[in-house]
């Protein structure tokens, strides 16, 4: 599904992303830890097409196109969905209207027909029962006002509208209290198939007892340093991220 | 009976027009209006058309659009000539009760009958004539003749417009709207002047529209005179859409006394140049006012708001935002001047004037000027330049919005503030679509009036 060969970016001249190789299958959940700065949320900007970063080398196929030819509403549309780590606040723009363009737009990428009024409410009542959002949300402006757990929260409530076949949650757990976090979870978890993939950017072992990995790879200084099963998190929780730090210096 | 004139030197011409048609001007006309038009005009040609060397005109200078080739009506049949026997007005989703008037001349209006007693709606011409007490206990007392020469001009030369008096304790159901058609076969200069008294307890909510139907160059003085009276509620919405070869300078007065609640809302969303010249003075205790505009400008457009805000007594509260988006070559200006007098205190007064530049050739000068005298008030201000956000951008991208849809949902999100603050409900949604088509690029002076449902014609659509 996704095949990352030799990925570098840059920032104002600053290298961050120093030679990423990462293959996603269908079906699997990679998780991705490091310690701060590592270039963990660099990784998914530059995958979901954000043009503040540059990429400077390597090969990015998403479902064998070149993903990095495309722009970033065309990767959205072709199934790759990023779950913002701080989603943006728009006042004025009605999560509704949003999702309505969003969702259209999607369906105009693949020649079907728009979504009918009556369609796209009836889509987005069975998706907020589904992640068990709060109705109110969808009717105020894109997180204006939302607490964090509540923009985590419509993150997902978008994934699940967009039915995307990679989704990247960048620090979908930070700052969530345990509540939260567990309706994050279940809504990915109920997301999931087996021809659909994610990658969990995170610090902290917790996401990952709710959504459970069958890799776990630790970035560091711009590259993958180790990669295992599950059992790393758990590792890494324990001992921190020093042992590997200094085996990388080594 | 129409005149043609030509203007090249400005005063010289503007003199000739006046003197040489005193007694057209005179014709017909009320007492009051005429007896006040020798010292209006005096003032006016000792100041002059503005330029931009005048303090409250620096960013628009008006000279070069009030030179021409003009027809000017002296009558109500050299205004209401044959073109515009054509229109016709269906009001979409709107129950209003409509007053037109052709090149600022009254021409015709729905039966007053479903109105509640005592309301007087029509000509200025005649209701003033019809009721002197009223007329001349308000006209032009609310209007800066000395020290603005575009009000100087209007009370010199205007001859009819609106009066609408709501009489104590009348509460009107459903907004009045005076639809203002400009057409002709020739450039046309065109003077409008309305009157409106709110009086004790009453409440009514007006929607003023202009329109451009013929592709004339049209140069447009007009200017309406409001009363609020004690316990008033009153509402004025402007919505500005016409051709680009159209000089607008329109001036709203507002006067109010104890409790009165009044607001007004220029929507600017399609014009050449336009001035709109709004003030309000809040001159006895506990009124409050909103003063709201929302301009959309793109090509060589120009939009210049400039307001003042008077708290002359204490106790009161006025809320101002002015909300532009320029793109092209279009520029701007705002002016916010709030005077708070000595005896002003406990005044509330809030500014916010924000903008969006859409490119590098778009411009706007955002000024804010508080005078504050009194030392036991709030008062803010606020001025804002920005470019479109490109997280938010992103944000839509990443969704499978694309670029072009994410700038509309964007720029939609900015107006959307101005649109919110619309006291009437269906004006707020047919605002608010045709807000959207504009930015779509959808939207041209052909459209339908949201207000009147006037159809444009083709030849019309410049």
């Amino acid at each position: 599904m996704l095949v990352i060969k030799d990925l570098h970016a840059k920032i104002d001249d600053k290298e961050i992303l120093r030679g990423i190789n990462l293959e996603v299958k269908p079906g699997e959940v990679h998780a991705i830890m490091g310690p701060n700065g590592s270039g963990k949320s660099t990784l998914s900007s530059v995958l979901a097409g954000n043009e503040k970063f540059e990429v400077s080398d390597g090969h990015v196929t998403f479902n064998d196109k070149d993903l990095l030819a495309l722009a970033p509403e065309d990767r959205a549309r072709e199934g790759l969905f990023l779950s913002f780590q701080y989603p943006v606040e728009i006042p004025g723009v009605s999560m509704v209207n949003f999702m309505r363009t969003a969702v259209n737009e999607h369906r105009k990428y693949r020649d079907e027909e728009p979504h009918t009024a009556s369609e796209f409410l009836k889509l987005m009542r069975e998706k907020k029962k589904l992640v068990e959002i709060d109705s109110n949300l969808t009717n105020r402006s894109v997180n204006e006002g939302f607490s964090g757990g509540e923009k985590k929260k419509n993150e997902i409530f978008q994934m699940a509208m967009l039915e995307p076949k990679l989704a990247i949650l960048d620090e979908t757990d930070s700052g969530l209290d345990i509540d939260a976090l567990r309706v994050v979870a279940n809504g990915v978890n109920k997301l999931k198939s087996e021809n659909t993939s994610t990658i969990v950017i995170t610090h902290y072992q917790r996401l990952l007892d709710h959504i459970v990995p069958d890799f776990v790879h630790v970035l560091y200084k711009g590259r993958i340093v180790k990669s295992a099963g599950k059992e790393l998190a758990l590792e890494l929780e324990e001992k921190g991220y020093d042992w590997i730090k200094k085996e990388f210096e080594d | 009976m129409n005149k043609t004139c030509r203007i090249i030197n400005l005063q010289e011409e503007y003199s000739q027009l006046f003197k040489e048609n005193i007694s057209l001007l005179e014709n017909g006309a009320p007492e009051q209006m005429n007896v006040l038009r020798a010292a209006a005009f005096d003032s006016f040609i000792s100041k002059g058309i503005p330029s931009n060397k005048v303090e409250e005109y620096k960013y628009t200078n008006l000279q070069p659009y009030f030179k021409g080739t003009f027809d000017v009506a002296f009558s109500s049949d050299g205004a209401i000539n044959n073109n515009s026997e054509k229109f016709h007005c269906g009001v979409p989703n709107l129950d209003t009760y409509n007053v037109f008037m052709i090149n600022g001349w009254f021409a015709q209006q729905d039966e007053l009958s479903t109105l509640p007693k005592g309301v007087i709606i029509g000509s200025i011409r005649d209701k003033a004539k019809e009721h002197p007490e009223i007329f001349e206990k308000y006209y032009n007392t609310n209007a800066p003749v000395d020290s603005d020469a575009m009000v100087a001009m209007n009370t010199a030369f205007a001859q009819d417009g609106a009066f609408v008096y709501i009489p104590k304790g009348v509460v009107v159901d459903k907004p009045i709207q005076l639809v203002n058609i400009m057409t002709g076969e020739n450039d046309r200069l065109i003077f409008q002047r309305n009157l409106v008294i709110v009086e004790e307890n009453a409440q009514v909510k007006m929607m003023l529209c202009d329109h451009t139907i013929s592709p004339q160059k049209f140069v447009i003085n007009n200017l309406t005179e409001v009363f609020a009276n004690e316990n008033s509620i009153f509402d004025a919405y402007n919505v500005q859409n016409q051709h680009n070869l159209t000089t607008q300078v329109s001036g709203m007065f507002v006067h109010q006394k104890k409790h009165s609640n009044i607001l007004t809302n220029n929507l600017t969303l399609h014009s050449g140049v336009t001035r709109n010249n709004i003030r309000v003075t809040m001159d006895d205790e506990r009124c409050e006012s909103h003063v709201y505009g929302l301009y959309l400008s793109d090509k060589n457009q120009h939009v210049d708001n400039f307001t003042f805000i008077d708290h002359a007594k204490p106790n009161c509260e006025s809320f101002e935002l002015f909300k532009g988006v320029m793109d092209d070559s279009a520029s701007g200006a705002f002016t916010g001047r709030v005077l708070v007098r000595p005896d002003a205190q406990q005044t509330n007064a809030y500014q916010s004037n924000n903008n969006l530049l859409l490119t590098e050739n778009a411009k706007i000068n955002s000024k804010p000027q508080l005078e504050i005298y009194a030392d036991d008030v709030k008062c803010s201000h606020g001025a804002t330049v920005g470019q479109l956000d490109d997280e938010a951008m992103f944000y839509l991208r990443a969704r499978g919005i694309n670029e072009n849809e994410g700038r509309i949902l964007l720029m939609f999100a900015f107006a959307y503030e101005v649109i919110e603050k619309i006291r009437v409900e269906p004006l707020k949604e047919n605002i608010r679509s045709l807000v959207e088509k504009r930015f779509r690029g959808e939207f041209d002076k052909c459209d339908s009036c949201v207000v009147c449902g006037q159809q444009g014609s083709s030849v019309s659509c410049l």
